[in-house]
């Protein structure tokens, strides 16, 4: 058995280090470490409630919206408030419009140049994909033709956050009661230009088909078809990248998906569900949201004296750098004591999207139908945004005036573009007394529980190929694995 | 000859790096390459990682390799207790303000991008609790990691970027300038910040002006008035030109319907009031339009007051024009 160190890995965000054991070439063990602390929840307390809309987009430059929004959902909670259907409809536009930024940014420039390593000059795709995909730094000739369109079309994206949230990342627009920027009809025009442009663009090269054939694709046979009829596509080449390097078989998830439920709808519920998908029991679940907790056994962190899981709203976090059989600085979130997988793949699968039905019964959550159920997730977010704007009523209110009572507790719970996002919140003589998170990536990068088991990654990486002859301990199979989550290491500790 | 440009991430968020990706350009790689900005490694483009970077973190400490600037994200964290152990660079055991004290010594220039490299930030609310610090300050205070008396090889101060995020503009014209030789110590502020955007105060081109000049004030969100008076702005304060050059395209905080927050500026985290209230004595602002005298500002507010047409201050307090400019004949005067 071999003791193998991995960091720091990039292309992700954040700083990330993982513990292989390694025997015959294999994975047998995994330990993922989160090696840098903030302390967030430690920052905002005794703050006045209303600077967590300050301080807490500030978690994360990647998913800044996202907290926005959690916070903002906290705080809306804690009050009561309800928002007007406009400001519903430009939160979800600013939600939306960073989801679908990530997902991009995940596939472009984070996820497809490691099929530009010289581990794959051999395949038959490989001048293709150093041709679109090559890494936008260190690239001889320069970045990838595909990687780099997608970066100048990121940014023209962003453009409709700047006009609805005045810039990206860390906008002070989303609040409890809407959103500070109401617009004028001809200024929708010209955002509803802003989707058209990235409608034109993910059409022609990443799917090499309409969005809603893309979206309403039901099954993996349906899916090969797309393909095939888009053979020049991104989507086509990564559907032939994949079989040949056998990413199906990379990377196997929990098997349960959780989803807080994305896009809350004006009329109620969501745009996509909220629940959690079973795929042992191939049964949708309700959430019970209070069965959520936080085991701190394996963190620098102090387990008080009884030493039990706890929920957020009773979340402590005080650092213990020199805790005996501690190895990161995440805590394991659990969800009644279980392991969960969460981003688009638990997303698609509770919001009973066939085709990614179809693609985990086949393999399972893995590399393979991360990616793709991101690139689906795509397809089916801009329609939506389409509708939203749409749906806006010029000269209707965008924000509601609300009091925050001076002892409150909220909640909010949204969807990052990695899955599950909370935060909870505490407010006592007008000042926040406690306020935990737990995003996306504390999930699925988890450390061990008390009981031992293993977090998301840390079993996905079980079994992984390890491959001597690169040396020094690389592996492409890890960067595979590591990147289908779309890891974001500063949302994971705060 | 290029600027070796290495950059990395510590206590942050990452989203300066992000915010660069926003560039106003059709290709950020080409744009700083052509203009003769040539990056070792960036932690979201390179393709290497692990033992790649570490090769080379160790080839730019032994002069194999010219490091002529350092960027360094995100605030150093000396906690706990000095040991840096908040954040140990992966793969490595030593802590990253080891690393950043290091490469600091041998890199021509050394840059803050972002507040929270430059002064602590964020990361430095509150109780504090890693210990934050900027490269060069401490808020306000000289110091930080590497010293008052820093001054990297190139005959600069840390050159602090300053910005919460930064803007995109702000970095690549500050390397671009670096590469073409034209960023020497009389560009920069007291605050080692680029005069070229700091010399600016964010109130300049601020779409609100015409109600900041008659005090047709905000009185809650997505209202049209100017939010100095009740909603926090900073703007007349804050050393930036977020409203010439812009974000996003169009954007910027005062025309999103949200106070500028002074995020450019040393302690902007911890303001001492709410961030989205203005902190008053007796009625008026403590923090006044900088460069104003109080009994100026209160004068000049009353006259303004007094004098504010029925159509500005209507529109102050909507979401939208509620009353536009009369249409009359001006061609003739």
């Amino acid at each position: 058995m071999t003791r193998l160190i991995l960091g720091p890995f990039n292309r992700i965000e954040g700083d990330l280090e993982v513990e292989l054991e390694v025997q015959d070439e294999r994975i047998v063990e995994a330990r993922v470490k989160a090696p840098l602390f903030r302390g967030f929840e430690l920052m905002l307390v005794g703050r006045d409630p209303m600077d967590a809309l300050t301080i807490a987009p500030r978690i994360c430059g990647i998913c800044s919206v996202s907290q926005s929004v959690a916070a903002a959902r906290a705080l809306s909670d804690a009050s009561r408030v309800v928002m007007p259907a406009n400001g519903q409809l430009a939160t979800n536009l600013m939600l939306a419009c960073e989801n679908l930024a990530d997902h991009l940014t995940h596939f472009y420039v984070f996820f497809m140049p490691d099929f530009t390593r010289e581990v794959y000059a051999g395949r038959s795709w490989y001048a293709q994909a150093r041709r679109r995909f090559a890494a936008m730094v260190g690239a001889k000739a320069g970045g990838g033709l595909h990687s780099g369109a997608a970066l100048a079309q990121r940014a023209r994206w962003f453009e409709l956050i700047g006009t609805l949230g005045g810039k990206w990342p860390h906008t002070g627009a989303i609040l409890p009661g809407g959103t500070s920027r109401a617009i004028e009809a001809t200024q929708r025009v010209r955002l509803l230009a802003g989707l058209r442009e990235m409608r034109a663009f993910l059409e022609q090269t990443l799917f090499g088909a309409a969005l809603e054939d893309v979206g309403s694709l039901d099954s993996l046979a349906a899916l090969h078809g797309c393909a095939a009829r888009a053979s020049g596509s991104d989507l086509a080449l990564f559907l032939e990248i994949a079989s040949d390097a056998g990413l199906a078989g990379m990377g196997s998830g929990p098997g349960r998906y959780l989803s807080y439920g994305a896009y809350p709808r004006v009329e109620g519920g969501h745009a996509l569900a909220q629940g959690v998908w079973d795929a042992h029991l191939q049964q949708r679940l309700p959430l019970d949201a209070a069965q959520i907790s936080e085991d701190m056994r394996h963190a620098w962190l102090d387990e008080g004296q009884a030493g039990l899981p706890l929920h957020p709203l009773d979340g402590v976090t005080q650092v213990q750098p020199d805790k005996a059989g501690a190895y990161t600085w995440n805590k394991a979130p659990r969800l009644a004591g279980q392991v969960m997988e969460t981003g688009a793949i638990a997303r698609q699968l509770v919001a009973g999207q066939p085709l990614i039905h179809d693609l985990v019964r086949a393999h399972g959550g893995t590399v393979y139908t991360r990616v793709l159920a991101r690139l689906l997730e795509i397809s089916r977010i801009l329609p939506l945004m389409e509708a939203w704007l749409a749906a806006l009523e010029p000269r209707a209110p965008y924000h509601q005036v609300q009091a925050l009572p001076a002892q409150a507790q909220g909640s909010g719970l949204s969807e990052a573009a990695r899955g599950a996002l909370g935060h909870w919140m505490t407010i006592e003589n007008g000042r926040i007394a406690r306020y935990q998170i737990v995003a996306p990536t504390s999930w699925n990068f988890s450390p061990r529980d008390a009981a031992g088991t293993p977090g998301a990654l840390e079993s996905a990486l079980v079994g992984a190929r390890i491959d001597s002859a690169a040396g020094r301990g690389q592996s492409v199979a890890v960067q595979h694995i590591v990147r289908s989550f779309d890891p974001c290491m500063v949302c994971t500790v705060h | 000859m290029t600027l070796n440009v290495l950059w990395l991430q510590s206590g942050g968020c990452g989203g300066c790096s992000m915010s660069m990706l926003c560039a106003d350009t059709a290709d950020l790689p080409q744009l700083l390459r052509r203009n003769g900005v040539e990056m070792l490694w960036h932690p979201a483009l390179s393709l290497e990682g692990e033992q790649d970077l570490l090769d080379l973190l160790s080839d730019c400490l032994a002069g194999r390799l010219r490091l002529d600037a350092l960027c360094v994200e995100g605030a150093l964290l000396r906690g706990p207790q000095g040991s840096g152990r908040f954040h140990v660079l992966s793969g490595t055991d030593m802590p990253m303000i080891d690393w950043v004290r290091q490469l600091s010594a041998v890199a021509t220039y050394v840059l803050a991008v972002g507040s929270c490299a430059a002064w602590g930030g964020i990361t430095a609310s509150g109780s504090n609790p890693t210990d934050a610090c900027g490269l060069q300050y401490e808020d306000e205070r000289r110091g930080g990691l590497l010293g008052a008396g820093f001054v990297a090889r190139g005959g600069l101060p840390v050159i602090n970027i300053a910005g919460c995020p930064t803007h995109p503009g702000w970095i690549t014209d500050t390397l671009m300038a670096l590469a073409a030789g034209q960023l020497g110590a009389d560009d920069l502020d007291p605050l080692g910040r680029p005069r070229f955007y700091a010399d600016q105060l964010v109130h300049h081109g601020c779409t609100r002006n015409e109600y900041y000049e008659y005090k047709a004030s905000a009185a809650k969100p997505s209202d049209l008035g100017c939010t100095m008076e009740n909603m926090g702005c900073k703007g007349t304060q804050a050393h930036a030109d977020c409203n010439t050059r812009l974000w996003n395209g169009h954007g910027s905080c005062t025309r999103a319907g949200y106070a500028c927050i002074s995020c450019t500026e040393p302690a902007f985290q911890s303001p001492g009031h709410p961030f989205h209230l203005t902190p008053k004595l007796a009625g008026i602002p403590t923090g006044l339009p900088i460069d104003m005298p109080k009994a100026w500002f209160v004068a000049l507010a009353s006259l303004s007051k007094s004098a504010t047409p029925k159509r500005v201050k209507k529109n102050s307090h909507s979401d939208h024009l509620a009353v536009p400019p009369v249409s009359r004949k001006t061609g003739l005067r």
